[in-house]
């Protein structure tokens, strides 16, 4: 008769399968579940969804500029980010970047700034500027540097060096060979990533009044601390639309330009 | 009289016509001004704000790996793995007939459009808005962080795994059925051996996202080192927050070196 594995597959299929099964029980041991609150959820969440519906249509009002400053916070963050990645994902390219100290220099500043969430670097900012839209902004910027310069540097890794040597051939400077051999090879995946990350960034945006940096975020946990779940409601509905409208956009942009 | 033709070369562009260009540009440009008038920062106060940061990392140094401090990294970097790892094997089981409901090939339309639905619906919110939510429904702790990092995990894995679905070779699903294979004989032989190596690297990097994730789900109260990290920040206690920090960014660093070998193995 014909069978898939062998012996030795079968044992060390089933051996894969237990030392799986042991990491989730112990996992699961470990977080200490409350099953008491387990009991009770099916009532909390009817309980939640009874208050939460109708949302209140009239909150609209109050949320709208919180929006509007949200969709701010997310431009500048990647406008911002734009401007300080693309010297650090040059630097950190291997074939273009001047010297190998600085590419490890640019690999250690994207490797930082992607690792932290932008949530924890809003943390951070609101430390430094108080409450508000320009924590968020710093947050977001430098969340995204890691994210740019990364996709960036190796785009910028990957390029044909042919047309690189035929600039420098016909007698170009440095900065010839940038704007006429390297930025043209990677402006689709360019502008692709930049709108995707602002894609993203208005996501992030959403949640940063969490912790105090403004945007429809800090509209939320008011909201949430006062428990008034209909504006809750509208507020997520709020939300639900401006990701769509923005996820839209980056889509029909990326499709048009063929980049990331 | 003869006309002479100028001969100057010029870049090759996306947009059709250079009035469409600058339009383009000009109007980003407009877009961008926009928010910085909206917004409009006084300066005086990102200096204020700089000379915070100035203070703010003078009272981060030397970050504090004392005892206590250690004691209790270890007990929220140990719930946020756990959290991690739970939630990504509760998300994947439930992704995968997830994925083969949105898979066009595989699923009737109807089907296709609950599972996009479903997969639009958990991909839209913030973990953390979601994290809200659950904290609501089953308490704080760790189990509504996992349930949050499960829903979100439903997205992210579902909408992969049914693009690899669709770009499978139908002969081998379509030969086995030849042999006389039932749906699930032609499931398990013809469609599974083709997506496995994908669904073992996608769920490796989903576990990757989901550590990183699960490090702030404890902001609004789903537990894991995110809670920690929160009250120290309110308590100003800044050095215990550096050492927070650097041990959310090594361990984020090594998931990550870990989930690229596994994929790199399997892809």
């Amino acid at each position: 008769m014909w069978n898939r594995f062998d012996k030795r597959d079968n044992i060390r299929r089933y051996g894969t399968a237990l030392v799986g099964l042991a990491i989730l029980i112990v996992s699961w041991r470990v977080m200490n579940v409350n099953y008491e609150y387990l009991l009770t959820a099916h009532y909390e969440i009817y309980d939640l969804l009874y208050r939460m519906v109708p949302p209140d249509l009239g909150y609209v009002n109050e949320i709208a500029s919180p929006l509007i400053e949200t969709i701010h916070m997310s431009i500048m963050g990647t406008a911002l980010s734009i401007i300080v990645s693309v010297p650090i994902a040059y630097l950190a390219a291997n074939n273009v970047s001047p010297h190998w100290t600085l590419v490890y220099f640019g690999k250690f500043i994207i490797s930082v700034t992607r690792s932290i969430s932008a949530i924890i670097w809003a943390l951070i900012f609101v430390v430094m500027f108080g409450p508000g839209a320009l924590a968020g902004i710093f947050a977001l910027a430098v969340r995204s540097i890691g994210f740019i310069g990364k996709l960036l540097s190796e785009a910028i890794e990957e390029i044909d060096p042919i047309p690189v040597e035929a600039v420098t051939a016909t007698g170009g400077n440095k900065i010839d060979v940038f704007v006429y051999g390297i930025v043209p090879q990677i402006k689709p995946a360019f502008i692709g990533m930049s709108t995707y990350r602002w894609d993203i960034n208005i996501r992030q945006a959403t949640v940063l009044g969490l912790v105090g940096a403004g945007g429809i975020g800090l509209v939320l946990d008011s909201a949430i601390t006062r428990l008034y779940w209909p504006g809750v409601t509208t507020i997520l509905l709020s939300i639900l639309l401006i990701v769509i409208f923005s996820e839209g956009i980056s889509a029909y942009l990326r499709k048009k330009i063929g980049g990331v | 009289m003869s006309t002479k033709e100028s001969h100057t070369w010029n870049r090759p562009s996306v947009f059709q016509s250079r009035v469409r260009k600058w339009a383009v540009y000009s109007g980003i440009v407009l877009f961008v001004l926009w928010s910085v008038w909206e917004l409009r920062v006084p300066i005086d106060r990102l200096i204020v704000g700089f000379g915070a940061g100035a203070d703010m990392v003078s009272s981060m140094f030397p970050p504090d790996f004392g005892p206590t401090a250690r004691g209790r990294i270890w007990t929220g970097m140990i719930d946020t793995i756990a959290m991690s790892i739970v939630a990504t094997i509760a998300g994947v089981i439930l992704s995968a007939p997830v994925a083969f409901m949105a898979a066009k090939n595989y699923a009737p339309r109807p089907v296709y459009y609950i599972g996009m639905g479903i997969i639009v619906f958990s991909r839209t919110f913030h973990p953390l808005i979601l994290a809200i939510v659950f904290v609501k429904a089953v308490g704080v702790g760790p189990l509504a962080g996992v349930i949050t990092l499960a829903v979100v995990t439903i997205g992210f894995f579902a909408k992969l795994l049914s693009e690899e679905i669709e770009d499978m070779d139908r002969l081998q699903y379509d030969a086995i059925r030849a042999t006389g294979a039932n749906p699930f004989q032609s499931l398990a032989y013809g469609i599974i051996p083709q997506i496995k190596p994908r669904f073992i690297g996608l769920s490796v990097y989903r576990w990757d996202i989901n550590f990183r994730a699960s490090t702030i789900i404890g902001i609004v109260g789903g537990g894991g080192i995110g809670s920690t990290l929160m009250s120290s920040f309110q308590r100003f206690q800044l050095d215990f927050s550096l050492a927070i920090l650097i041990t959310i960014l090594i361990c984020v660093m090594i998931g990550e070196v870990m989930s690229l070998k596994v994929r790199e193995k399997y892809q």
